[in-house]
Order: structure tokens, then sequence, then C-alpha cells
């Protein structure tokens, strides 16, 4: 059986920032506990010596040329979409946390 | 922010041993980001320097700079790291606005640069061996700006600003391992170790390695052993600290700060701190906590970093001198003596003088200028003494000496003014017509004149009473409003004197 | 006019090349199919009929010009809502996005403007592709054409919808469990998921990145492989886009063969937890294969007992990271709690209001899955699950040239029958999932229709990573059998449609 308690959703929720109602958390912990218990049916399934994998197609060194391309957006489109700009930056409210 | 009580520093060495480490961040000076095409320069426009990429737009994907990868290897060679065969980059999650995609890439398990340490010598000539435990290579976060409030600090602000320049700009971050043994030495080794790992950042040519922009962060961890105990205290981290003076302050602080707690019975909290350069002091922030935990896995878009032995060794070839190396050599080259050099290692100003030399100066007027009247300068403002000016512009104003345009009095004046901004030494004397007057029929004209002024000073010189020179020399120079040759004007009134 | 939108993009093609069509009047007909049944259907999200029209009569100005880009050049198509597009809002279904119209083009939507199709507008999708049904696209479901009761799949079931309905003939979609091939399976049309990293995810609003692939939706298979040219192809924006040359896939088709082939059936995929007219199809299918010269073969993927579970830990986990961006800084819903607060309880609110159940479902699980603690036993131990995976395939893959299954267990299941359960929905995954895990391409294209509720059956076909094109031999080579054997395709037999519902 999983160890999903409704604390341990509040805290997932909190990581994720995601305001979870009440209800939801309820709803949640019943299913995710479910969920667990099927999934965790991988721990089974595998031993230390398994490597794991984590790229399916096994590729390395993909490198970029150090050149400016035209990929660079305008201010004016890096602001568009935004909710809040004073113009030229972003503008958000104020933080609670500090800087990691 | 009021400061803690602080125990003295030599009572705090008795009772307790201090234990470092250091976490550097060094921005990588690549054209461009760790993991997009946009410029990576400082100073531009806010979010004028940004792709889909920066700003974490939906579809966007990073692809891995190879120009950083190629730095990083080197700074892991130069800090005689073994590379990783294979090294790969991993998410770490958390939520912050200046983070565009809620995670930074970063490397985890398999850093590219692991195992290695870096000799620092001190200012009194003992020499350190630093372990570094990894170096790795991530992305630099956006700017925040809070507004509102007192202080223009987060706390108390109405709202914040950002500006993703910044954001995924190249960083490779040295972790030490547990640096035990500086004693007494602790703050000048955190100063000392910091600007070896500039030195070696500069003379590899991978980053401009400006502090006060950020291009070199120091984070140090400081904790206290009671003597006779084997058992670690808790450590503290020091975040950010932007300059080498503040590093060699901000430890110095810590443990002066710490061991008052601990003898007044009380215990460390295990946090971030923050150093004030204003205040001298640091203040508590984050605790270390559940919350971080950073779900790190690998990162999905990118492939692992797999650099051939030939690639190596290229890198390998290539490296500058060790630092120890480079200073034994440069203090034989310039002749200096023991006392001469340790001036210039206690300033840790040896890149600069170095550079200086370089750019025409001698080894003599580099090492007086920097240790003298820039970090006199450097001082009374607060900050280092490379940020004031560079070694061309010092070299300039040594070279304008030797020519003999300027006195060591104008050079003076002319550094002040290039400081303030007003051009190359060069430029600041043509604008203000401050060059030494070479010109004799001038000098004989104002020493004409001062003789007239006190006329028995030939005859005293025809005695042999050749200081009365002095007092002529004294009038000339003030008519001339310093700008005379002082040593031509003596030439000058004894050639008069035998004349007649 | 309403002839044109029952013609395949290749006899379009042929129209458009003899002149006996212009591409305006090929959008035109498909505008108006749109408008005519996309209220019952609800295939699309958004569509925009003056920028197609200008689109199509480029075209047909550059046709006359005698520099056409592509045969399909002034093809209309239809583009998954997961893709970004400049001259259209991307939302991939959810709220969070409503209204966003991004500044850059995804790769495949560069490709398909490069080569001058017509985009013709973005299809509905489950939020951010979690679903098998679009019952959760923030902006409501999908219906099949087959029954308008019924589920088109998902996550893609717009697309799927869109080509079955003949409201374009062509269409993009994203698959990283089945979400193009068991919408084709559902729907009865042809999807293909190919190799990991044969078409670019640049511009692909991430779900999962490791097993995400974007690939073509349509009504047969030489019109898949003709869009599947187009798109396919590396791109120095996606570290993970292969470097391969490609052969073409339309020429695989053209030159379908089966003799010879030797195909595997695998016996996990066969059988128990399948609808007997999924199975009946399937086994037809394979007998008509074998019939014609291909060597069939009994294949036993014993890992593939752990896929469903491997996949449920390893796309949320992805996810939850993915999905993080949406914080309402720079782009997207910002929810202000009443009376204001910090930027933490904003994005809080924000991507509370802004997400749907299911995604929150999901990025809660993929949070569990990587935390402190956890991560060895559950994503760890399911990338090792990944492994086993792709080795069974290799395995099975020295033994023969494509591998078959049915591509979904069931025929489409009637609109919020299963919306409470999401463990059984996802076992709905079990056969398109492993191409994922594994990154090797996938097929999927009707097999005929279930006796017990005459819906649409699709068979599934495997190939190994960059053997894309054996797919398209194979899938031509069934697809014309069946043709022939019925004397007309799966699509003619589907109920005719209400035009004009409103």
């Amino acid at each position: 059986m999983s160890d999903i308690s409704e604390e341990s959703v509040r805290h997932l929720a909190g990581l994720a920032r995601i305001a979870l109602t009440d209800a939801e958390v309820t709803a949640l912990t019943a299913e995710l506990s479910q969920i667990v218990d099927v999934v965790a049916q991988v721990t089974s399934a595998v031993d230390a010596d398994t490597p794991a994998t984590s790229h399916p197609i096994p590729l390395s060194n993909v490198y970029r040329e150090d050149v400016v391309t035209d990929d660079v957006l305008t201010p004016e489109q890096a602001l568009a979409s935004a909710p809040e700009h004073d113009g030229s930056r972003f503008k958000v409210s104020a933080i609670l946390g500090e800087e990691q | 922010m009021s400061k803690a009580k602080l125990m003295d520093y030599d009572k705090a060495l008795e009772l307790f041993e201090p234990v470092l480490g250091f976490e550097v961040h060094v921005e990588l000076s690549t054209e461009t980001k760790m993991f997009s095409s946009a410029p990576n320069n400082f100073g531009a426009e806010p979010n004028t320097n940004v792709t889909p990429v920066c700003l974490g737009l939906p579809g966007s994907l990073p692809v891995v700079n190879e120009q950083a990868v190629r730095y990083s290897i080197s700074l892991g060679l130069a800090l005689d790291c073994d590379i990783a065969p294979s090294s790969s980059f991993a998410r770490k999650n958390y939520f912050y606005p200046d983070l565009a995609k809620n995670y930074q890439i970063s490397q985890f398990d398999e850093p590219i640069a692991i195992n290695g340490n870096v000799e620092v010598e001190l200012p009194n000539g003992r020499i350190f061996q630093i372990d570094i435990e990894r170096a790795h290579m991530e992305e630099d976060a956006g700017k925040l700006t809070h507004v509102g409030g007192s202080t223009g600090r987060i706390q108390g602000a109405e709202y914040s600003l950002v500006d993703y320049n910044r954001a995924g700009v190249p960083l490779v971050e040295i972790v030490t391992r547990m640096i035990e043994g500086a004693e007494h030495d602790a703050p000048e080794l955190a100063k000392a170790y910091v600007a070896t790992i500039r030195d070696i950042v500069l003379a590899l040519g991978i980053s401009d390695a400006k502090m006060e922009r950020g291009n070199l962060r120091c984070d140090a961890n400081v904790s206290l052993r009671p003597r006779g105990s084997d058992k670690l205290g808790t450590r503290t981290e020091t975040k950010n600290v932007n300059s080498l003076r503040s590093v060699e302050r901000a430890v110095r602080y810590e443990i002066q700060r710490q061991a008052q707690i601990l003898a007044d019975g009380g215990t460390i909290i295990q946090e971030t701190r923050h150093w004030h350069e204003d205040t001298g002091a640091t203040s508590a922030g984050r605790p270390k906590s559940d919350a971080d935990d950073y779900r790190y896995f690998p990162e999905p878009d990118l492939l692992p970093v797999v650099p051939s032995s030939e690639l190596i060794a290229e890198l390998k070839a290539a490296l500058p001198e060790k630092p120890v190396e480079r200073r034994r050599r440069l203090k034989a080259e310039w002749g200096f003596t023991d006392l001469e050099f340790q001036d210039i290692d206690n300033s840790g100003l040896l890149t600069e003088v170095a550079a200086t030399v370089a750019a025409g100066a001698s080894p003599q007027a580099a090492r007086k200028w920097w240790t003298g009247e820039v970090a006199r300068l450097a001082n009374a403002a607060d900050v280092d003494a490379n940020t004031l000016v560079t070694p061309e512009q010092v070299a300039e104003l040594a070279v304008l000496i030797e020519e003999g345009i300027l006195t060591d009095r104008l050079a003076r004046q002319v550094l002040e003014s290039v400081i303030a901004g007003e051009g190359s030494p060069r430029e600041v004397v043509e604008k203000q017509g401050l060059a030494v007057v070479s010109d004799d029929g001038a000098l004989i004209e104002a020493i004409d004149k001062a003789l007239s002024a006190q006329p028995d000073v030939l005859e005293k010189i025809r005695e042999g009473k050749v200081q009365a020179a002095g007092a002529v020399i004294g009038a000339v120079m003030q008519g001339m409003q310093g700008k005379a040759d002082a040593a031509r004007v003596r030439e000058l009134i004894l050639e008069r004197a035998t004349a007649q | 006019m309403s002839e044109l939108i029952h013609h395949t993009a290749a006899e379009l093609a042929t129209a458009l090349a003899d002149g006996s069509a212009s591409s305006v009047e090929i959008t035109q007909a498909h505008l108006d199919r749109i408008a005519a049944v996309d209220t019952d259907v609800h295939a699309f999200l958004h569509v925009n009929a003056e920028v197609s029209l200008a689109a199509a009569a480029a075209s047909d100005k550059r046709r006359a010009a005698g520099a056409a880009l592509n045969a399909l050049d002034g093809i209309p198509v239809a583009i998954k809502d997961v893709l970004v597009t400049t001259d259209m809002p991307s939302t991939a279904g959810s709220k969070i996005l409503e209204g966003w119209v991004s500044p850059y083009d995804a790769t495949p939507v560069t490709k398909l403007r490069e080569a001058g199709l017509v985009p013709l507008g973005k299809t509905n999708m489950d939020e951010f592709a979690m679903g098998s049904s679009t019952e959760h696209s923030a902006y409501g479901p999908t219906r099949n054409p087959w029954d308008l009761d019924r589920i088109p799949g998902g996550s893609g079931g717009g697309s799927a919808a869109a080509v079955a309905a003949f409201e374009a003939p062509l269409a993009l979609g994203s698959d990283t469990g089945g979400s193009i091939r068991q919408p084709a399976h559902v729907t009865g049309t042809v999807g293909i998921k190919p190799t990991y990293g044969g078409v670019s995810r640049y511009g692909a609003i991430a779900l999962a990145s490791s097993l995400d692939q974007i690939g073509p939706v349509t009504r047969n298979v030489l019109d898949a492989a003709m869009l599947h040219d187009i798109i396919a192809g590396h791109d120095r924006h996606d570290s993970t886009s292969l470097k391969h040359e490609w052969p073409s896939m339309a020429e695989a088709v053209r030159n379908a063969n089966v003799k010879g082939l030797r195909i595997g059936v695998v016996s996990q995929l066969d059988g128990e937890g399948f609808q007997p007219g999924v199975l009946a199809r399937f086994h037809e299918a394979i007998a008509l294969l074998e019939a014609n010269g291909a060597e069939i073969v009994e294949l036993s993927l014993p890992s593939l007992e752990h896929a469903v579970a491997a996949y449920y830990l390893i796309l949320p986990a992805e996810a939850s990271s993915n999905l993080a961006k949406f914080d309402s800084v720079r782009f997207g819903l910002r929810v202000t709690p009443e009376g204001g607060g910090t930027v933490e309880q904003v994005m809080s609110a924000t991507r509370e209001a802004g997400f749907g159940a299911e995604v929150k479902r999901r990025i809660i699980l993929g949070t569990y899955a990587l935390s402190a603690g956890y991560y060895d036993a559950y994503y760890g131990s399911a990338q090792k699950v990944r492994t086993l995976v792709q080795r069974d395939f290799a395995a099975g893959f020295e033994k023969v040239d494509v591998i078959a299954s049915p591509t979904a267990p069931t025929t489409a299941w009637k609109l919020g029958e299963q919306l409470d359960d999401p463990l059984e929905m996802w076992r709905g995954d079990l056969a398109t999932i492993p191409a994922n895990l594994a990154g090797i391409p996938g097929i999927s294209l009707p097999a005929g229709l279930a006796d017990e509720d005459g819906l649409p059956v699709g068979i599934q076909f495997l190939a190994p990573a960059r053997e894309d094109a054996r797919l398209y031999n194979v899938g031509g080579a069934l697809e014309q059998l069946l043709v022939d054997k019925w004397g007309h395709t799966l699509l003619s037999q589907a109920p005719a449609l209400k035009v004009g519902a409103r």
C-alpha cells in the first residue's frame, strides 16, 4: 500500500504550486493511492544491475555553434503575451521567498 | 540591520577551528548563452537578449553551446580535475520568477569535472591545497528588480520586475571539498582562493571575471568546530559575496558571529545568509528545509557530453601555467623582493599588475600604482581596485611618467580623472593640458622670475650650498601649477650658477 | 465543390497539377465542410478562413508561375493545437493558454509552410495531450464522426475527427503514448508516430519530452507518407532530432510488397483484455498478409507487462517539470487571489484555475515520483523498465521485420464512460505505449469494423528505430489488400454527418 496521505498531497501541491481545494485534496489522495499501488510494480520488475534509459535513441555531443541567430526576439515580441509589464520588463507581485 | 554580537577574532580562534567550503559561480564569456543562441552580453536593454528558449516559451527546446563545453572542460583541467568520460544535464525543479522554465538546467550526478585541486598561496607565503569536489555546467537565472518598499530589497517590496537577459548565461559552478586547517588564515584563504579562481579563468580567457558584475560569485560555507571535538559544527552559507574584500570580511564576520553564539550557549541554524557590503554584516536568509526538494532528473531534451580524448588533449595542451607557478615566474622576472611581491598578494591584484606590465609599464611602476594610489582610492570607495581602472590605463599612465610627460603628482590627478570616466590618461592629459612643460625656454623664464625674488640663491649654490636650489624649484613648480619637471628645473638652476 | 473533400491528398495534388482544381477551391471546400459539420464534431478550436484562403491564393499564384514548392503545395492541413503557430492561437487544449499566440512557428509547421501547404486551423485535443478521449480538452470534447455520442480517441481526437469527417485531407498530431495511433484506430483513419527524433519537437508544447513525437494523421497511407516526407528531417533547434538520411516514405508506399516480410505477432497483445471484434479484424488482417506472402512469427515481449506502469511514472514526472513554465509571469493566464497576494500565491491560484483535473492529477503524481526518497523506487525503476522494453524489442526485431498488434483493446467508447476511472483509461494505452518507451515508429491503419458495434478497428505495426519506411511498406500493402477485399475504403462506410446541423 502506498503512503499517500492528504498531508503529502498538500505538500506535493505546494511543490507544484497548485492551490488545490480541500475537495481536490481528498479526491486526489484516494486516486493517487490507487494509482501508486499499480505503478509501484516497476520496483519489482527490475534489479540493481539494470541500467536506466533516459533517452529512447542514444545520441551524444549534440552541440550548437556559438553564434547569435535570428531566433532572438524583439522586446515587443518578448513582452507581447505578458499578463503585466512595465514596457521593458515582466511585472510580478511581491515575492515572498528568497532566491535559491 | 543591526550587527550581531561578535567575538574577538583571536579569541574565536582559540576556542574554535573554522571549517570552510566554497561554491564559486563563473559566468563564461561566450558569444551566446548556454542553451540558446541569444547574445551573452552585459548591460543590454532589458529583455533584448532573449529567444523563445530564454523565456521558456511553450515548445522551445535547449541546445548546448559547444564553446561553453570547451570552456568548462578547460576550467576543469586547470583545476586538475578528471574530466568525466560522460556527463549529463539534469533539471533542478523549483519555482521562482527569475527562472523562466521554473527549472534550472544544471548537472547533478554526472558533472563534467570531478576530483581536482588548486594550490593557493597566502600573502604570508603559506601554500594551501584546496580540494575541488566538482565543477559543473549550468545556466544563470534572470535578474529581478524589487520596486517599492524602503530598501529596494525583496522584503517589503510592492512588486518585482523581471529581465531575462541574464537567463541562460553559461555558468560553471566550482564546489570545494571541506577545507580544514586554515586556522587563523581562514579569511585570507577565502580571499586568496577566490582570487586564484579569478586568475585561472582570466588566464584561460573564459570569463570576464568581474565580481561587481556578477561574472564571478562566491558562496562561502563556514562552520566552527570546538577545539578538542571531532564533531563538525552546523554551517551557514553566505551568498553572492561580490568582491574579494567582501569574501575575506564575510568569512571573518561569520567566524566571529558563530563563535559568539556558541560561546553564549546558542546553536547555529543551518541557513543561507546574505552579506551586506554597506554594514559589513551578514543577515539571516532562508533556512534549509524539506521544501528544498529539487526533484532532479535527467534532462530529456539534452544528450550526454562525451568529450573525446583528442579534445581533452587539445585543451590540456593549451592550458596556461598554474597560478602558483606563474607567481614564481613573475616574481623572478620582475626581480621583486619578497616584501614587494607580498604587497601585490595582499592586494589580490597580481593579474592586474601582470596585465599592466604586459601593456608596457615597468614592473615597479605597475606594482607601485596598483598597490599604492589605485588601492587607496578603491579602499576609500569600498570597491575592488580592478573595478576602477584597467591595466591598459595604468600602463599608459606609467608610460606617460617615463616619457617625462607627467610627474607623479600630475599622474595622480590624471588617474582620478580617468576613474571619473573622463577618458584614457592621454586623453585626460590633452583635455586638461596637464603635460609637464619640457620646453627649456619656458622653464628658464620661470626660473628667472623666481631668482629675481631670491637673488642670493645663485651665490649660495656657488658656495656649495646646493640645497638652496630647493626654494627656487618650489617657486617654479608653484608658478607652473606643478607642470614642470622638477629634475630638469634643478639641472637648469645648477647650470645657471656654474655658468656665471 | 463538395466532391473535392472526398479526395485523398494525393488525388488533390494531381488535380492541382493538371489544373482541374485550385488551392483556393480546395481550401474553400474544406472551410465549407468545417462550417457545415464542425458544430457537431468540434474537431477545430480555431479556424481563420481569411488567413487560409490567402495562403491558398499564394499557392495558386506559385503554381501558375510554375514554381510549386512541393506536390502537396496548396493542400490544406489541420494542425493539432499542441504545435505553436504565429498566425493562430496555440492553447494545447488548456485554459491556461487561452488566446496565446506564439512569436515563432513550430518546426513541423514551418516545414509545411515551406512546402506550400495551407494551414486550415488548430485541432482539439485533451489538455496538454493528457488523455485518450479528447474529453479532457478545456474547450469541450470532440465527437467521433462515426457516432457523435462516442469519443474520437485522444489526445489527438481533433485531428483524427477532422480527417475522418472530411474537414481536412491531412492533419498533424503528436504521440506520447498513442495520441496519434489510438484516435486513428477509433475513427477509421491512419496515424503514424515516427521514430523518436525523426520529426522535430521544436514548437510542440511538451508533454513528456522523451516520449513525444509529431506525426501525420490522414485517411490513407500514401497521404501520410507524403506528409511524413515533408515534416521529417534534422532541426538544429531540437537536440534529439536525428541527422538521418530518410528514404522517401511515399516511395515505400508506391512500391509496397509484403512478400517475404517477417511479421511478429505479440502474445502479450493478443487475447485477454481485447474486445472480440478488435481481435477478429486483427487476425483477419494477419491472415490476409500471410496469404500474400508474409511470414508470421509468434513473439513474446514479457516486459510489456510493466510498460504501462513505467509509462505512467515517466510521463507524469517529465510533465510535472515541463508544465512548470505555466506560471502567469511571461504568457498565459494570470489569476490573482482576492485581495492580491504574493507571486507565489498568484502562481498557485493561476495553476489551480488554469489546469484541468487530469493535468493536476498527473502533475501531482509526477511530483511524487521525482520527490526525495521516492525517485529511485519510482522514476528510477521506470527508467529501468524502459531498458527492458528496449531489449525486448531489440531481441524481437532480430527475428522479424515488423511487429503487429491491435492498436487498442476496444472500439470507441461513449463520451463520459471512462471519465471517472483514470486507471481504466490508461490501460487502453497498453499496445501503443511500448513504442514511445522504446523510441520506435508505429502506424495504425483501419482493419475493419467490429462485429459487435460496427465501429472502426485499427491494426498497429511497429518497426525498429529509423525504419519508418517499413511501416509504410506493410501499411500501404495491407491497405490495398483490404480495400480490394472490401471493394471500398473503410471511411466510405461511415454514416453521413448531418450537414448544417445549426
